[in-house]
């Protein structure tokens, strides 16, 4: 077995330190994004009414909606999460600040992998990082083809939630793995894991954005003042849930399949696919709730609100699952490195 | 389950409350006296075969399969929550203990046994009946519809999600009839089934439809679920599961008795056994010795075994490690714990040899600091026991307390408390054999006694007190953990789990997808070509399957030749809808 890389796993720590830093400022720059897109949009909308007001008064048609926050309509993001409109400074700092430290942590993670001579996802804090640095990676693909910028601060949000946890909750230096963990299913199985939670910590972030944008809609139709104005750069409710649906199916399966692979490493490890250790208990129940949620797209008066808190329950069960189940319950799957 | 099940599950749900409107309905004309009675009667009389037919919508609709599944999540978490017998029964034992007053009330509520529980299984096996009740409809729905052409063309295709149209020039050489073939042509191509209408009238149309394969998957998804549910109960009726432990030097036969735990599947029988044999020859283990944090963590177990497939085959030198099981006699053979085994002698009061042999000890730590029970019924005048800590590697704190600072054995030293009386073995009762129960019985030696506590080097030896003996510590060696499995259940497991898969993805990621195309003449010689796509269930790629639609067509028809003025997406339409009317 080669000699762990002490140097280059010190370098490595200090990539991810930096990287969490670099992905801070960019929450930030997302943040103030969403208070002051929504504030622009606000003004513009309103030097357009004001431009309008004489011209229908003269007209005399009884048009409403031309102000844009008049009675009943609620101004949404465009449909078709296209890039277009004016231009949002804060937004395009807070991508180009999560490119470069997506950049960074890349770093940081491919020279733990290095100093390590293995796949960098063989405790807690390796989990993490990779897992931000996949969740990071995802978001800024996703953003090549739509303007989901609306999604930034939740997602870099989560980005630094995992990097702090890394750096705080799990730190562990540099290390061979147990024998446990030296099988190729570790490089299959995890890794399917990790992407897996990684969209669905997406779709997490456009649920919850689903239940305020649906709440604020209903607050519009009945009339009532709008409270939650940085929504304006978000999309629709219906647009957000048939998004996250999209994201889910893929996550669904690719679930499914950790689920799979992690059996057939558990007939390899411990001679059973399944005995209901704590891991695989809540594993069974994060695929049972995402199988409920795929079946209540599908159930009359399940769409859209409950659906979304079923997606929303299914992410907590991921996070369970990693956190409190890795640390706190004993199982066959004690690798936390705590 | 998509909206096939919407519809069909929704409709049967709602047919009782259909019944009752009717019959509200049928009341309301019967005039003020029907009304009248009617808080008596509006409940529609089912009898005993309706309430089943009522029973079996309700069970088989999609609102109940959901709440099943949502009940099923919840159900399996308390499994996590407290210990389970089938994983862990020294655990559970320890727990009654501890619990005197709610342990055996959860007891009572299966809460150490959930996943065979009865309210668990009445969770699964009711999603199951669902789903087969939900699935067989379904299939054969699903049977007819692939046996059957296209739906007929819609009268009004601009009416449809994705609609377009074109407009081909007087002097193409593309006629209604020839348009409508090569549509019928590029769909076919396209992998869709077609099937072209009125080719002789004024209007021919051609009707297409795809991706049967999103309702084959689902169906084969949900069937094969039962096929992993099937291989799961096969696996549990015959297969079994035994744990063995074998010191270095020492073999193990796959006969009932040779097992210290043997766990059976309801429908074992003892000839499934065959009769292969393993030897432990050496056991290896390496300790990572270069890093500072993670110093003593285990890099590598190996165990050199040779194995015999039968009493007189020859033998086989074959190498087990953790992650890589052995294949033997229809069974598997796992690394699952690893140990150490100092040899002890003892001696009785009269002088003989009471024990003499390797004795398991248990390991609690990283660093090996394991506990070690040994019994010596045999001793005379007494029965003796001892009960202490193994250490591979001991040193001593300042207050003198040892304790094991490596896993490899730089200074092995055995610490023990020995014991003299009846163990309570001659009962016949079986005892766990990692336990000594020293409630009856007198102590000899430990730190608080003035005798003191037994402390053993290797090739040492210590007199017990009152002349009942001496006990030695002559050697040490090794011991594996071996799980023994046969799960004959397993390959349909994986079969059906990758099928499930397979079929998943099928239902996910393929679109259904319906399309019309029709063509016509309009009265300046034009042909005006139009078509429409519907898609059966969710499907967020149709907008891209119109264009590309629209591109076949355009470069079938309008290839080299000059794009007429009205084929925009909506001046199209316009004259084509004029074509319609």
């Amino acid at each position: 077995m080669p000699s762990i890389d002490e140097t280059l796993g010190q370098y490595s720590e200090l990539f991810i330190l930096l990287a969490a830093m670099t992905f801070t400022v960019a929450l930030i720059a997302f943040c103030w994004d969403l208070a002051t897109a929504s504030r622009t949009l606000q003004a513009v909308e309103d030097r357009l009414a004001r431009q309008q007001v004489p011209a229908e008064a003269a007209v005399g048609a009884g048009r409403t909606g031309g102000g844009g926050a008049a009675e009943g309509a609620v101004e949404t993001a465009d449909e078709s999460l296209e890039y277009a409109g004016q231009r949002r400074p804060a937004a395009r700092i807070g991508v180009a600040l999560s490119a470069l430290g997506t950049l960074i942590l890349a770093a940081g993670v491919i020279s733990r992998g290095l100093a390590a001579h293995r796949v960098p996802w063989g405790n807690m804090y390796e989990f993490c990082t990779t897992g931000a640095l996949v969740v990071a990676a995802v978001f800024l693909l996703a953003l090549t083809r739509k303007d989901m910028r609306f999604l930034g601060s939740f997602v870099i949000g989560l980005v630094v939630i995992m990097l702090c946890a890394a750096a705080i909750a799990f730190p562990t230096p540099v290390a061979h793995l147990v024998p446990a963990l030296q099988s190729y299913w570790l490089i299959i199985h995890v890794s399917v894991a990790v992407i897996a939670s990684a969209l669905f910590t997406l779709t997490f972030a456009m649920s919850v954005l689903q239940l305020l944008q649906a709440r604020r809609e209903a607050t519009a139709m009945a009339g009532r003042p709008d409270r939650l104005a940085f929504l304006r750069v978000v999309p629709s409710a219906l647009t957000l849930e048939n998004v996250a649906y999209r994201i889910n199916t893929v996550a669904f399966v690719l679930w499914t399949f950790t689920v799979m692979a992690g059996a057939i490493w558990a007939e390899k490890a411990w001679g059973r696919y399944w005995g209901w250790d704590t891991k695989e208990v809540w594993s069974f129940v994060i695929w049972v709730v995402y199988a409920g949620y795929l079946h209540a797209r599908a159930t009359r008066g399940w769409t859209g609100t409950r659906a979304a808190w079923l997606s929303i329950v299914g992410y907590l069960c991921v996070i369970f699952n990693f956190t409190i189940v890795n640390v706190f319950f004993s199982g066959l799957h004690s690798y936390s490195g705590l | 389950m998509s909206e096939t099940a919407k519809t069909s599950g929704g409709l049967e749900q709602d047919r009782p409350d259909a019944d009752a409107a009717a019959e509200l309905a049928r009341q309301a004309e019967a005039g003020p006296a029907g009304r009248a009675a009617a808080p008596d009667v509006t409940l529609p009389v089912l009898g005993f075969a309706g309430m089943l037919r009522w029973a079996w919508t309700q069970l088989t609709s999609m609102r109940t399969a959901l709440f099943l599944l949502l009940l099923l999540a919840v159900a399996a978490v308390p499994g996590s929550l407290f210990p389970q017998r089938p994983a862990n029964p020294a655990v559970v034992t320890q727990y009654l203990k501890d619990n005197p007053d709610t342990g055996p009330w959860l007891d009572k509520l299966q809460l150490f046994d959930v996943y065979s529980s009865v309210w668990f299984s009445a969770i699964y096996l009711l999603l199951f009946i669902s789903l087969i009740g939900c699935v067989l409809p379904r299939a054969g729905h699903h049977w007819k519809a692939m046996r059957s052409q296209p739906p007929r063309t819609p009268r009004r295709l601009s009416r449809l999600p994705e609609y377009g149209a074109l407009a081909l020039a007087a002097d193409s050489p593309v006629t209604a009839s020839s348009a409508v073939e090569d549509a019928a042509r590029l769909l076919k191509r396209r992998g869709y089934r077609v099937q072209v209408r009125g080719a002789d009238t004024a209007l021919p149309s051609v009707g297409a439809e795809r991706g049967f394969l999103k309702e084959t998957g689902n169906l084969i998804f949900h069937i094969s679920l039962i096929g992993v549910l099937v291989s799961v109960a096969v696996g549990g009726l015959f297969g079994y599961r035994g744990q063995k432990i074998i010191v270095e030097g020492d073999s193990f036969v796959n006969t009932l008795v040779g097992y210290d735990n043997f766990s059976p599947g309801t429908n074992f029988s003892e000839n499934q056994l065959e009769p292969f044999s393993l030897q432990l020859d050496k056991f290896e283990v390496v300790f990572d010795r270069e890093s500072k944090t993670h110093y003593g963590q285990p890099l590598d177990f190996t165990a050199g075994m040779t194995t015999r497939d039968a009493a007189g085959a020859e033998p086989k030198q074959q190498t087990l490690k953790v992650n890589e099981p052995l294949s033997i006699g229809g069974a598997n053979v796992y690394l699952v714990g690893n140990g150490y085994a100092p040899v002890v002698t003892v001696r009785d009061g009269d002088g003989n040899i009471a024990h003499q042999g390797p004795v398991v000890a248990v390991p609690t730590d990283g660093a090996y600091t394991s506990t070690l029970v040994l019994k010596v019924p045999d001793a005379r005048p007494e029965q003796l026991g001892f009960v202490g800590l193994f250490l591979p590697t001991a040193l001593e704190n300042e207050q003198g307390v040892a304790f094991g600072s490596d896993p490899d054995p730089f200074n092995p030293r055995l610490y023990l408390n020995s014991y003299a009386g009846d163990l309570g073995l001659d009962e016949g009762e079986p005892k766990n054999v990692y336990v000594l129960d020293t409630a009856g019985l007198r102590v000899l030696n430990d730190r608080t006694q003035e005798s003191g506590g037994i402390v053993l080097g290797p090739g040492e030896t210590f007199t017990l007190p009152d002349g009942l003996g001496t006990i030695s510590f002559d050697g040490l060696k090794r011991y594996v953990a071996l799980d023994i499995t046969a799960d004959p259940g397993e390959t349909g497991a994986l079969v059906f789990s990758s099928l499930a898969l397979a079929g998943l993805c099928a239902s996910l990621f393929v679109g259904r997808r319906r399309v019309w195309v029709r063509a016509g003449t309009h009265p300046d010689g034009r042909t005006m070509v139009e078509w429409a796509l519907l898609a059966r269930g969710e499907d967020h790629r149709l907008a891209a399957e119109a264009a590309a639609l629209r591109k076949l067509l355009e470069k079938e028809w309008l290839a080299g030749s000059a794009r007429p003025a009205d084929n925009g997406k909506n001046g199209g339409a316009g004259s084509a809808g004029a074509t319609n009317s």
